[in-house]
């Protein structure tokens, strides 16, 4: 699904990236460790561009999105993303939050379609063999009633409908991250990326959002996620990235990785945060 | 003191008695008018501005909007507004061979002016904005500007609206020099009465008092926008 080839990547003369090769399979569940600097969070954000990698390629759905003239809007749409802290828009209520998106986007297609038919439509004037149009076959009244109907269908998911109306500032930081997932689901991804995504949060409220991550998990989302919760990587993963001075210097499976470290640098993280 | 009573009477006849009052209430809705429509129009210019200097500069249209910015920024604030009313009304417009009327003037130069002035209270707000807010939005997939419009830039607007009503007090007290162009302000009302009833003391003193109480008025309205718009942010 995500193939990634000499990924490097350089803030100024740091190279921080030196060189990734992977790739990450329909299905899968990689989890990223790696002592803190070591690139893990660089790399994450490679993966949607949120940074532009410096040179190698990114080949999401048989598209280079590291190449020049890619929308990479288009290609964001289907990566989910979900930061450490959270970043719910503070200027939307909660519902606001998930809609926006989706419907943003499907008004803005819809508009699309409807300036092109009008164009088919004057250049028909002039053609013997009409050219089709696209099918219209929604409204944007309809487009909101749907986000919102989906909306109220993932807050319930997650207990949270009762927030639908009040903003992000009124919740606990897990009640944020949840919703900020849901979020990211409400765009139906293809893959959720998660950058340390319960480090933000206090004790109490690891355990529900670790819950909701596995549950997407176990219905089969493609995802990666950077951790520092050993127990839960083990758990979920299917595969163990260990990074460090950013290269990915050991990958396997957890059983192997963690009961079974290859290389010195690993079992030394290992050793010290078991 | 009986002078004083002799000198309120005089006025109050200018004022009331041969309706002195019209030209004031005239006066008074243009420097509101002014006031108003500037801010409104540099507000417009000042985010579209300072959405184009908080832009990444790595590619060239960027980098040319940016100097394009920083040369209207520089003119504008590099040189007083009498000034530039005076170029605008007697040799930008008739320079062009328009012929406008002085308030729609007055409404235009103090936009432009008061758009370099938003631009650096935007910006400021802009970056006031947490950038986590700009790389959720991105990270849904919405474009760079989609993004600032609907997220970033109402944040940035909610965090300087102080500066803003304080931007909107400094436009009605500038206001007070369009009569250079012929517009017809409060002074233009006031020194009407004061020139017809030869008598300047009870006039000006009046001007004084409708500034005071609109600046005033203005600024208890900023405060109430204020609370009802941190209703969002409770906790911050
Ligand atoms: N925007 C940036 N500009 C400059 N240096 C950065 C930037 N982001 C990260 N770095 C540097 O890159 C290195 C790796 O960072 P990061 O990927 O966040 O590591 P990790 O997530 O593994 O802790 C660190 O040394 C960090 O200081
Ligand atoms: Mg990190």
């Amino acid at each position: 699904m995500i193939e990634v080839i000499d990924l490097k990547k350089n803030f100024g003369d740091l190279e921080v990236l030196k060189g990734i090769t992977t790739t990450i399979n329909a299905g899968e569940k990689v989890a990223i460790i790696g002592p803190s600097g070591s690139g893990k969070s660089t790399f994450l954000r490679c993966l949607n561009l949120m940074e532009e990698p410096t040179s190698g390629s990114i080949i999401f759905e048989g598209v280079d999105i590291a190449g020049m003239n890619v929308n990479i809007n288009i290609h964001r749409r289907k990566m989910g993303m979900v930061f450490q802290h959270f970043n719910l828009f503070n200027n939307k209520t909660v519902i606001d939050n998930i809609m926006l998106a989706p419907v943003h986007i499907k008004i803005q297609e819809l508009r699309v379609k409807k300036v092109k038919n009008f164009f088919i439509k004057i250049g028909n004037l002039f053609r013997k063999n009409k050219k089709e149009l696209y099918k219209i076959d929604t409204t944007p009244a309809r487009i909101k009633q749907e986000a919102r109907e989906n909306a109220l269908r993932l807050l319930k998911r997650i207990g949270l409908e009762d927030k639908a109306n009040v903003y992000p500032s009124t919740l606990s930081g897990g009640q944020k991250q949840r919703i900020a997932i849901i979020r990211a689901l409400a765009m139906n991804p293809k893959v959720m990326l998660f950058d340390e995504p319960t480090s933000a949060l206090d004790p109490e409220m690891v355990g529900e959002v670790l819950d909701l991550i596995k549950q997407l998990a176990s219905e089969g989302m493609t995802m990666v996620i950077v951790t520092h919760e050993m127990g839960f990587a083990r758990e979920v993963a299917t595969r163990i990235l260990f990074m460090d001075e950013g290269r990915i210097v050991e990958e396997n499976t957890p059983e192997n990785l963690f009961s079974n470290p290859q290389n010195p640098r690993t079992r030394e993280f290992l050793s010290k945060v078991l | 003191m009986g002078s004083f009573g002799k000198k309120v009477a005089k006025f109050w006849e200018m004022f009331y008695e041969h309706n002195g009052y019209t030209r004031v209430v005239t006066g008074l809705k243009n420097t509101l008018i002014i006031a108003v429509l500037g801010l409104f129009i540099g507000i417009i210019i000042g985010t579209v501005i300072a959405v184009v200097e908080v832009f990444p500069k790595r590619k060239r249209l960027p980098r040319i909007l940016h100097g394009f910015c920083t040369f209207y920024v520089g003119l504008f604030r590099g040189t007083p507004i009498v000034v530039q009313l005076l170029v605008a009304y007697y040799v930008v417009l008739p320079l062009l061979g328009m012929n406008w009327p002085a308030l729609n003037v007055c409404v235009l130069v103090f936009g432009l002016n008061s758009g370099a002035y938003v631009s650096e209270i935007m910006r400021s707000g802009i970056l006031s904005v947490d950038p986590g807010q700009m790389e959720a939005g991105r990270a849904l997939g919405l474009s760079y500007s989609v993004t600032m419009m609907k997220i970033v830039v109402p944040q940035a607007v909610k965090n300087i609206l102080p500066t803003l009503g304080n931007e909107l007090i400094a436009l009605v007290k500038e206001t007070s020099v369009v009569s250079f162009v012929g517009a017809a302000d409060l002074y233009v009302a006031f020194n009407y009465i004061g020139t017809n009833s030869y008598e300047f003391m009870v006039p000006y003193l009046a001007m004084a008092l409708i500034y005071v109480v609109v600046v005033m008025i203005i600024a208890f309205l900023v405060k109430i926008m204020e609370r009802s718009l941190r209703k969002s942010d409770r906790s911050h």
